[in-house]
C-alpha cells in the first residue's frame, strides 16, 4: 500500500497506532464514568489497567502493519518512515511498562483510575504524534498533549501535598518554556517562509533564509527542547517534580517523555536545520558537556535514590544530547537504541523503588536499601543488574548504548565530547554503586520494619520483561542495532556528518 | 495611512504587554491585556484578516478576559499584593536580555525587510482565496484539508486539559 497524502484517508492510516490510542483512552474516560465503574472501588482499577494495556498492545499491532505501507515523497505533515515507526516501538514499551508498574500503585493509593490511565494513553499518543511530525505545528500539538496529560499526572495524588506542589511547579515552568518554543517556531517561519521541516531544510540549505531570524529561531526551540529534556541549565525542575510526582508518573515522564521530547528534537535539528549545523552546533556541545558533568556530580551528593535517578536521567539527557550533537546516521541509530534501553532499564529501577519504597511511599532514603539484597535476592538482583545497566556496565544494554553513541560522536570527530562522555559515565559508577554496596554490603539496621514486600503479576511482568531486554540487548546487540540503522536510513536529509567542524 | 495605523496598533499592543508585566493589580494587568489583544485584531484588520480579527475580539477580548475577570473578583486576588520577592534586579535583567534580543533583531532587520518578501510570497495565495470562498471559507477550507490533522489535534488536546481539569478538581475520594 502506498500512501501520497493526496486525500485526507491517508492520514487515518498513517496515523493508525496514534487513532486507536486515542479512541481507546476515550472508551476507558467512558467506563470510568460508567454507574459500575464509579462505585465499584478496588477491582475495576485493575480492570482498567489490563484493558489500557490492551490499548497499547492494538497499537503496537497496527504499528507492525504500518511496516507494509510506504509513504511517497515527504511533503505531508506526518512522517511515515523508519524513524518514527521505531520511535513508535520505543513510546509504547515505556507507556505499556508504565502502566504494569502503576497499577499497584492506582489501586493502593485510590487514585482515580480511569482518568490516570486515560491520561496516560493521550500523553503517549502526543509523545508519538512528536516523534512522526514533520510540521513544526504538529509537533507542538503533540508537545502540548503530552505535556498538559504530564502536568496533571504529576499532581495526581491528591493526598500527597508535595504531588501537588510537582504538579505547579511542572505546569509554571512548563508553559513558560512552551512560549520560548512557541516564539522560536515563529521566528523560523519568518526566516523560511515555513513550517514544514522538508521545506525548511531546503530553505536553509539553499541560504536563502534570513540568517538573523533563523539563528534566533533556532536558539529559541533549542532552549524550548532543553527544557522539556531537561538538560542543564534547563533542569531546575526536574529534581523537584521527579521526587514529588507519584513514582510511576516520574518513571514514565524520565522515559517516554524524554524519548519522544529527543526524537522530535533528532527530526528537527538534523534534518529541519542541518544545513546551518556550523550555526548550533557549537551552543549544543556545551549543553551537553555541562549537562553531563553537572549532572553527574549533583547525583553523587543524594542520599535520596529517587531524587538520585532524578539526576540520573538528567545526566542520560547529556550523554544523548552527544547523538544530536554529532548528527550523523550513527548517532541518530544510536540514539534509538539506547532510548529503548533506557527506557527498560529506568522502568525497572523505578519498579523496584515503587516495591521498595512501601504502602505510604515513604521508603526513599539510601539507608532503607541497607541489607535489601539478602531480604529479597530476586528484587535484589534485578536492581543490581538495572543499575549496573544504567551506569553502562560491559554485558548490559546500558554498555552497548554508549558504545554506539560514542562510535555516532567519534564520526563526527567529536573527540572532546567522547572523551568526557567516558570520564563522566566512569564518574556515575561511584553513585549507581553505592546504592548497590548499601544493598549488599551493609547490614539492615536494628529495628528495621520488615515489610514483606509483596510484587504483583503487573510488576513482575514489567520487571522481568525488563532485565530480560536489557541483558539481551548487551549480549546480542546486533540484530537491534540494524534494526535501528536501517530505520534512520529513512531520514533523508540526516546530515553528511559534517566532520572537521568540531574542536 | 495602513502604516501609520500598523505603528499606532502595534505600539499599543507592546505598550500593553509592558504593562500586563509591570502593574501591580491583577485587575490592571488584565485591562492591559484586553487592550493588547485588541490592538492586536486592529493588525490582523490591517492584514486583510477580517475574520482572525473578529474571533480575536469575540472571543480573547470579550469571552476569555471576561472569564479572567470573573476569576480575579471571586479568588479576591486584588489587594494583598506582594512585591516580587526577587525584587528589581531579575526585573532589569529580565528587560535587559529582552531589549538586547529585541534590538539585536531590529539591527538585523533594519537593513529592509528585502530578504523576507521573496520567502512569504503568500500575499497573492491568500488574496485569491479570499475573492473565491469569502473571509470564513479562506479559513475553513484549509482547516479542513491541508491542516486537518492539526485540527483534530487540538480537538484532543482541548479533551486532555477538560479531563486533566476535573481530575485535579474533584473532590479527593
Amino acid at each position: 500500500m502506498e500512501l501520497d497524502f493526496s486525500h485526507q484517508a491517508h492520514f487515518i492510516v498513517a496515523l493508525a497506532p496514534e487513532i486507536i490510542l486515542s479512541v481507546w483512552g476515550m472508551v476507558i474516560l467512558m467506563i470510568g464514568v460508567s454507574p459500575r465503574h464509579s462505585h465499584g472501588p478496588e477491582g475495576s482499577a485493575a480492570h482498567l489497567g489490563w484493558l489500557s494495556l490492551a490499548g497499547i498492545l492494538a497499537a503496537a499491532l497496527s504499528n507492525g502493519w504500518l511496516y507494509s505501507v510506504t509513504e511517497v515523497g515527504t511533503h505531508s505533515m506526518v512522517a511515515l518512515d523508519g524513524f518514527a515507526l521505531f520511535s513508535n516501538w520505543i513510546l509504547l514499551a515505556g507507556a505499556g511498562l508504565g502502566i504494569l508498574i502503576s497499577q499497584d500503585y492506582v489501586r493502593r493509593q485510590r487514585l482515580q483510575a480511569a482518568e490516570f490511565y486515560a491520561l496516560l494513553i493521550f500523553s503517549t499518543v502526543g509523545l508519538m504524534i512528536m516523534a512522526a511530525a514533520r510540521d513544526l505545528i504538529i509537533i507542538f500539538l503533540g508537545l502540548e498533549i503530552l505535556s498538559i496529560a504530564v502536568y496533571v499526572l504529576a499532581a495526581f495524588n491528591r493526598r500527597d501535598p508535595k504531588s501537588a506542589e510537582a504538579g505547579l511547579k511542572y505546569f509554571l515552568l512548563g508553559a513558560f518554556s512552551t512560549g520560548f518554543f512557541l516564539y522560536g517556531i515563529a521566528l523560523v517561519y519568518g526566516a523560511t517562509g515555513s513550517m514544514h521541516i522538508s521545506v525548511i531544510a531546503d530553505s536553509v540549505a539553499s541560504g536563502n533564509a534570513h540568517g538573523a531570524l533563523l539563528v534566533f529561531g533556532i536558539a529559541l526551540l533549542a532552549v524550548g527542547f532543553s527544557f522539556k529534556v531537561s538538560v542543564v541549565p534547563f533542569h531546575m525542575w526536574t529534581p523537584d517534580v521527579y521526587e514529588g510526582a507519584p513514582t510511576p508518573v516520574t518513571a514514565f515522564m524520565s522515559v517516554a517523555v524524554k524519548a519522544g521530547v529527543f526524537l522530535a528534537f533528532l527530526r528537527v535539528f538534523s534534518v529541519a536545520f542541518v544545513g546551518a549545523y556550523e550555526r548550533w552546533w557549537a551552543i549544543l556541545w556545551w549543553l551537553a558537556v555541562i549537562t553531563m558533568v553537572v549532572a553527574n556530580l549533583i547525583a553523587t551528593v543524594q542520599v535520596n535514590v529517587k531524587r538520585m535517578l532524578a539526576y540520573s536521567g538528567i545526566a542520560h539527557a547529556g550523554y544523548l544530547m552527544v547523538a544530536i550533537v554529532a548528527a550523523n546516521e550513527t548517532a541518530a541509530a544510536g540514539l534509538l537504541f539506547y532510548l529503548l534501553i533506557y527506557t527498560l532499564m529506568n522502568i525497572g529501577a523505578f519498579g523496584v523503588v515503587i516495591l521498595v519504597s512501601g504502602q505510604s511511599e515513604e521508603r526513599l532514603e539510601i539507608q532503607e536499601y541497607a541489607g535489601f539484597g539478602w531480604k529479597h535476592p530476586w528484587l535484589g538482583v534485578l536492581f543490581t543488574v538495572f543499575l549496573l545497566s544504567l551506569a553502562g556496565f560491559p554485558g548490559t544494554g546500558g554498555f552497548i548504548g554508549k558504545v554506539f553513541l560514542l562510535q555516532g560522536a567519534m564520526e563526527a570527530d567529536l573527540v572532546y565530547l567522547s572523551v568526557i562522555l567516558v570520564l563522566t559515565t566512569v564518574a556515575s559508577y561511584w553513585y549507581y554503586l553505592r546504592v548497590a554496596w548499601y544493598m549488599w554490603m551493609r547490614d539492615a539496621p536494628d529495628g528495621a520494619t520488615d515489610e514483606p514486600i509483596d510484587v504483583s503479576l503487573p510488576m513482575r511482568l514489567a520487571l522481568i520483561t525488563g532485565v530480560v531486554l536489557v541483558l539481551y540487548f548487551g549480549v546480542f546487540p546486533g540484530a537491534t542495532m540494524e534494526w535501528a540503522r536501517s530505520s534512520v536510513s529513512g531520514l533523508s536529509a540526516v546530515g553528511p556528518g559534517l566532520t572537521g567542524l568540531a574542536p | 495611512m495602513p502604516e501609520i495605523l500598523f505603528f499606532i496598533f502595534a505600539a499599543v499592543a507592546v505598550g500593553g504587554a509592558v504593562g500586563v508585566v509591570v502593574s501591580r493589580s491583577p485587575v490592571a494587568s488584565l485591562l492591559f491585556m484586553v487592550a493588547t489583544l485588541a490592538s492586536t485584531a486592529g493588525i490582523f484588520v490591517l492584514l486583510e484578516a477580517h475574520f482572525l480579527a473578529a474571533i480575536q475580539i469575540l472571543v480573547y477580548a470579550g469571552a476569555i478576559m471576561v472569564l479572567f475577570l470573573f476569576v480575579i473578583m471571586l479568588l479576591n486576588l486584588g489587594h494583598d499584593y506582594q512585591r516580587d520577592i526577587r525584587g528589581n534586579v531579575a526585573m532589569i535583567i529580565g528587560f535587559a536580555v529582552t531589549g538586547g534580543i529585541g534590538g539585536l533583531l531590529a539591527r538585523q532587520l533594519g537593513g529592509g525587510t528585502a530578504g523576507l518578501e521573496t520567502n512569504l510570497g503568500a500575499g497573492d495565495a491568500i488574496d485569491a482565496a479570499l475573492r473565491e470562498y469569502g473571509a470564513v471559507g479562506a479559513i475553513a477550507r484549509p482547516l479542513f484539508t491541508d491542516y486537518v490533522v492539526a485540527f483534530e489535534l487540538t480537538g484532543l488536546l482541548l479533551l486532555v486539559a477538560i479531563v486533566g481539569a476535573i481530575a485535579l478538581a474533584k473532590k479527593a475520594s
